[in-house]
C-alpha cells in the first residue's frame, strides 16, 4: 500500500484564544495534532512605552512602568526608580529599600500565584486557579491598604515611596504568611504532585540549559533548566544581600531537567524563598522617613545608566539616557517575557497541540511585558 | 404508569407520543437542577458562594435565567458552514441522549419500553451521539471544531469497548439484558446489590464502567473534545443560542443516563437499600433518581478536582489499561458463574 498522503494544516492560535495568556497569536503548522512549527506573532498590546517615556518627566514615567508587566508592577517600578536614583546619585533611607523589597517580594508571590493558577487552568484543573486567586487577593489587600491601588500602584517614587507602611501592615502581613504556608501545601497536594498533572507536564517542552542561555532566557524559565542564576543573588541590588535565602533551580525529578514541570515547580519553590525574605525584612525593618530623600525636581546630570533586576519573569532591565533635562532622552526596557517567548518555536516542535498549551503556560509570559 | 397510559391511549400514535414525552418531563427539570448543582458545588469547592441573587434563595433560578438568555440569542449559522448538517447536528446529539431514557427502569411500574434487549439498546443509541458530534465538527468549517470532533470520535469509540465489556459482566451474572430483570436480581437489602453482593468481581467492574462512562459523557478528566483551554470549545465552538443549549442539555442528559445505568447495574436500580422498607413503585423512582444523582454528584466532584488528560494518554488508558482489565474481569466473572453453577 502506498504511503498515506497527509497535508499539514496551518492553525491560527490566538490572539483570541483562552490559553495564550493575553493577546498572543501563535501560527501553528500542524500535522494532525502534532506541532511541526510554531511562530509567535506579537505586537497586539504594544503601547509605545519607550516613546511615551521620552515625552514625560522622570516621575511621570513610573505609572507607565506599572503597566509594562501588569502582574509585576512593583518589580517594574523598583528597577526603574533604582535606575533614576543611580542617575541622580542620591542615597535613599534604608527603610525605603526594605519596604520596596517587601513589596517587590509580595508582588513576586502574587505574580507567581497567577502563573501557577492559570497554568492549572491550561492543564484543565479549574479549582487550583481560584485557590491561587483567593490568596493573591489577600496580597492585593495588603497593597491596597498601603497605597490605595490593587494592580497599578505608582507606589515607588524616585527617592522614596508615595506612602509609608500604614498601621497594622506588619501584623497583617505576618497573618497572611501564617495562612499562606499551609495553603501552598494544599495547592501542592491538589495540583503539583497530581498524577495527571505530572503526566501532562513532565518530559514536555524540554529546554536544555545551553539553548536557554543562547536565547537570553532568564527567571524561572532559565532556572527550570538547572541554571543557578538570579540577579538578586548574582548581582545584588537594593538590600537583597542582607537576607538569607536560596536560589531554587529545576531538578528534573519528575522527568527531564528543564521540562514544563520543572519550570512550574521553580515558581512554587520561589514563593517559599520570597516568604523567607519578607519575614526577615519585616523582622529587621528600620525606622525612618520614607519621603525624606525625594527630590523636589528630578533633573539628573547628563549621563546614562543600565540597571538590571530580577522580576517575577526574569531579568528586567532599563537603559536610561539623560540629556540633563527633566525628561529622559531615551528609556529602553529589556523585558524578560520577550526573550523567553522567543524560545517557543525551539521547544514546541514535535509535541501535540495540547502540549503546546502546557509549554506556553510554563514559559510564563505577560503580553504587556512582551510588547511594552 | 406505562400500563396506565397504554390502557387509556393504546399503543398507537397518541399512546406512544405521551409515553415518549414523559422522559422529557424528567430531563428538563433535572437538567436545570443539575446545572444549578454544578454551579453551587463547584463554587463551594473553590471557596466561593456561586450565584446567590437570581431567584433570591441561593440563586436557584440561575439556570432558568441562563436558558432564557440562550433562547433570546440570535441564531447564527456561519456563512461557510455546511447548513443542513450544522442544523441537524445538535438535534442528533440530543436524540442520542434522549432515546436512552426509553429503556431506563425508573420504577418497577414505569419503564418507557420494557424490551428484552434493554441495556443493548442503551449502548446502541448512545453511540449515535458520535455521529452528531462529528457532523457538528465537520459542518462548522472551523479547524478547532474539526479537531474536537475527531478527538471525540476516537475517544467515544475507544471507551465504548471497556464500558460494554463491563456491562457484559453484569449481564453474564444475571443472564438477561432486560434492565428490569437486572434490578429484580438485586432485590433485598443493600448487600445484595451487585457492587457489594458479588465482591470483588463486580466491584472492579463498576470502576471500569464508571471511568469509561466519564469518558463517554466527555466529562473531566476526559473532557478533551471540548477542552476549553486547548480547543476553545471543541466541536461546538461555532454554536450559539439554542443550538448550543442542545449540546449542553445533551451533556447533562447523558450524565444522568450513565449514572442511572450504573445505578441499575451495580446499585440495585429501583430497589430500596432497606429490603422492603420504603419500596414500591413511587419509592422505586425516588431510589433510582437519588442513586443516579449521587453518581452525577461524583462526576461533578471529579470535574472540579482533576486536570485533563492528553489525547494519547487517554487512548493509552483505554486500550492498554481498561480494556485488558475488562477482558480479564469478564473471564474471571465467567469462570465464577460457571463454577458456582
Amino acid at each position: 500500500m502506498a504511503e498515506l498522503r497527509t497535508e499539514e494544516m496551518v492553525l491560527n492560535m490566538g490572539p483570541q484564544h483562552p490559553s495564550t495568556h493575553g493577546v498572543l497569536r501563535v501560527e501553528l503548522v500542524v500535522d494532525g495534532e502534532v506541532v511541526v512549527d510554531a511562530i509567535p506573532h506579537i505586537g497586539y498590546l504594544h503601547r509605545c512605552f519607550e516613546k511615551h517615556a521620552e515625552a514625560l518627566n522622570y516621575q511621570q514615567i513610573v505609572p507607565y512602568c506599572d503597566r509594562m508587566d501588569y502582574l509585576g508592577s512593583m518589580n517594574n517600578d523598583h528597577a526603574y526608580v533604582l535606575g533614576v536614583e543611580k542617575l541622580l546619585n542620591i542615597q535613599v533611607p534604608e527603610r525605603v529599600e526594605y519596604i520596596r523589597v517587601i513589596m517587590a517580594e509580595f508582588q513576586r508571590i502574587a505574580s507567581h500565584l497567577v502563573s501557577i493558577g492559570t497554568y492549572g487552568l491550561d492543564i484543565g484543573a479549574f479549582t487550583p486557579f481560584l485557590f491561587c486567586f483567593r490568596d493573591r487577593e489577600m496580597i492585593l489587600d495588603l497593597f491596597e491598604m498601603t497605597c490605595g491601588a490593587r494592580l497599578l500602584y505608582n507606589y515607588m517614587w524616585p527617592g522614596g515611596l508615595s506612602h509609608d507602611l500604614p498601621a497594622g501592615f506588619v501584623e497583617k502581613a505576618r497573618a497572611f504568611i501564617k495562612h499562606f504556608r499551609p495553603a501552598m501545601k494544599e495547592l501542592n497536594d491538589l495540583l503539583s504532585y497530581n498524577e495527571i498533572f505530572v503526566k501532562r507536564t513532565a518530559n514536555v517542552g524540554v529546554l536544555p540549559a545551553d539553548i536557554a542561555i543562547n536565547y537570553g532566557a532568564s527567571g524561572p524559565t532559565l532556572r527550570g533548566s538547572g541554571v543557578k542564576w538570579d540577579l538578586r543573588k548574582c548581582e545584588p541590588y537594593s538590600v537583597y544581600n542582607k537576607f538569607d535565602w536560596d536560589i531554587v533551580v529545576g531538578t528534573g525529578e519528575m522527568g527531564t531537567l528543564g521540562d514544563c514541570w520543572d519550570r512550574y515547580m521553580v515558581k512554587v519553590w520561589e514563593i517559599e524563598q520570597s516568604l523567607r525574605i519578607i519575614e526577615q525584612a519585616l523582622d529587621t525593618l528600620p525606622e525612618g522617613d520614607v519621603q525624606a530623600a525625594i527630590p523636589k525636581r528630578v533633573r539628573p546630570p547628563v549621563g546614562e545608566v543600565y540597571v538590571r533586576s530580577e522580576s517575577p519573569r526574569g531579568e528586567l532591565a532599563y537603559y536610561i539616557v539623560s540629556d540633563g533635562s527633566q525628561k529622559p532622552y531615551r528609556v529602553k526596557g529589556r523585558a524578560p517575557s520577550f526573550s523567553n517567548l522567543s524560545l517557543l518555536p525551539e521547544i514546541s516542535r514535535g509535541y501535540l497541540i495540547a502540549d503546546m498549551i502546557a509549554i506556553i503556560g510554563s514559559v510564563d509570559i505577560t503580553l504587556g511585558d512582551v510588547d511594552r | 404508569m406505562h400500563n396506565f397510559i397504554t390502557y387509556y391511549l393504546g399503543t398507537g400514535f397518541w399512546g406512544s407520543l405521551v409515553s415518549s414525552i414523559i422522559p422529557l418531563v424528567f430531563i428538563l427539570p433535572y437538567a436545570l437542577v443539575a446545572i444549578w448543582l454544578e454551579l453551587k458545588i463547584s463554587a463551594h469547592m473553590q471557596d466561593r458562594v456561586g450565584p446567590m441573587r437570581t431567584g433570591r434563595w441561593h440563586g436557584w433560578a440561575q439556570p432558568l435565567a441562563d436558558v432564557t438568555k440562550l433562547i433570546q440569542k440570535e441564531d447564527i449559522i456561519p456563512a461557510a458552514a455546511e447548513k443542513v448538517l450544522y442544523v441537524l447536528a445538535p438535534a442528533l446529539v440530543f436524540v442520542g441522549a434522549y432515546a436512552a431514557y426509553a429503556a431506563i427502569p425508573f420504577s418497577p411500574a414505569y419503564i418507557g419500553s420494557n424490551i428484552n434487549l434493554g441495556i443493548f439498546y442503551v449502548v446502541a443509541v448512545s453511540a449515535v451521539v458520535v455521529i452528531g458530534i462529528l457532523m457538528a465538527g465537520w459542518s462548522s468549517n472551523n479547524k478547532w471544531s474539526l479537531l474536537g470532533a475527531m478527538r471525540t470520535a476516537a475517544q467515544l469509540v475507544s471507551y465504548e469497548i471497556p464500558s460494554s465489556l463491563a456491562i457484559l459482566a453484569v449481564v453474564m451474572v444475571v443472564g438477561s439484558l432486560n434492565l428490569n430483570d437486572i434490578c429484580a436480581a438485586q432485590s433485598g437489602w443493600f448487600w445484595n446489590w451487585f457492587v457489594f453482593g458479588k465482591f470483588p468481581f463486580l466491584f472492579i467492574t463498576f470502576f471500569i464502567y464508571f471511568i469509561a462512562s466519564l469518558a463517554e459523557t466527555n466529562r473531566s478528566p476526559f473532557d478533551i473534545p471540548e477542552a476549553e483551554s486547548e480547543l476553545v470549545a471543541g466541536y461546538h465552538t461555532e454554536y450559539s443560542g439554542m443550538r448550543f443549549a442542545f449540546f449542553f442539555l445533551a451533556e447533562y442528559a447523558n450524565m444522568f443516563v450513565v449514572a442511572a445505568i450504573a445505578a441499575v447495574l451495580f446499585f440495585g436500580g429501583w430497589n430500596s437499600p432497606f429490603g422492603t422498607f420504603l419500596s414500591g413503585p413511587v419509592w422505586g423512582a425516588f431510589w433510582l433518581i437519588s442513586k443516579g444523582m449521587v453518581l452525577v454528584f461524583i462526576q461533578i466532584w471529579l470535574r472540579w478536582t482533576l486536570p485533563r488528560f492528553r489525547v494519547d494518554q487517554l487512548m493509552y488508558l483505554s486500550w492498554k489499561i481498561l480494556t485488558p482489565f475488562a477482558l480479564l474481569n469478564i473471564f474471571a466473572v465467567g469462570l465464577w458463574v460457571v463454577l458456582r453453577g
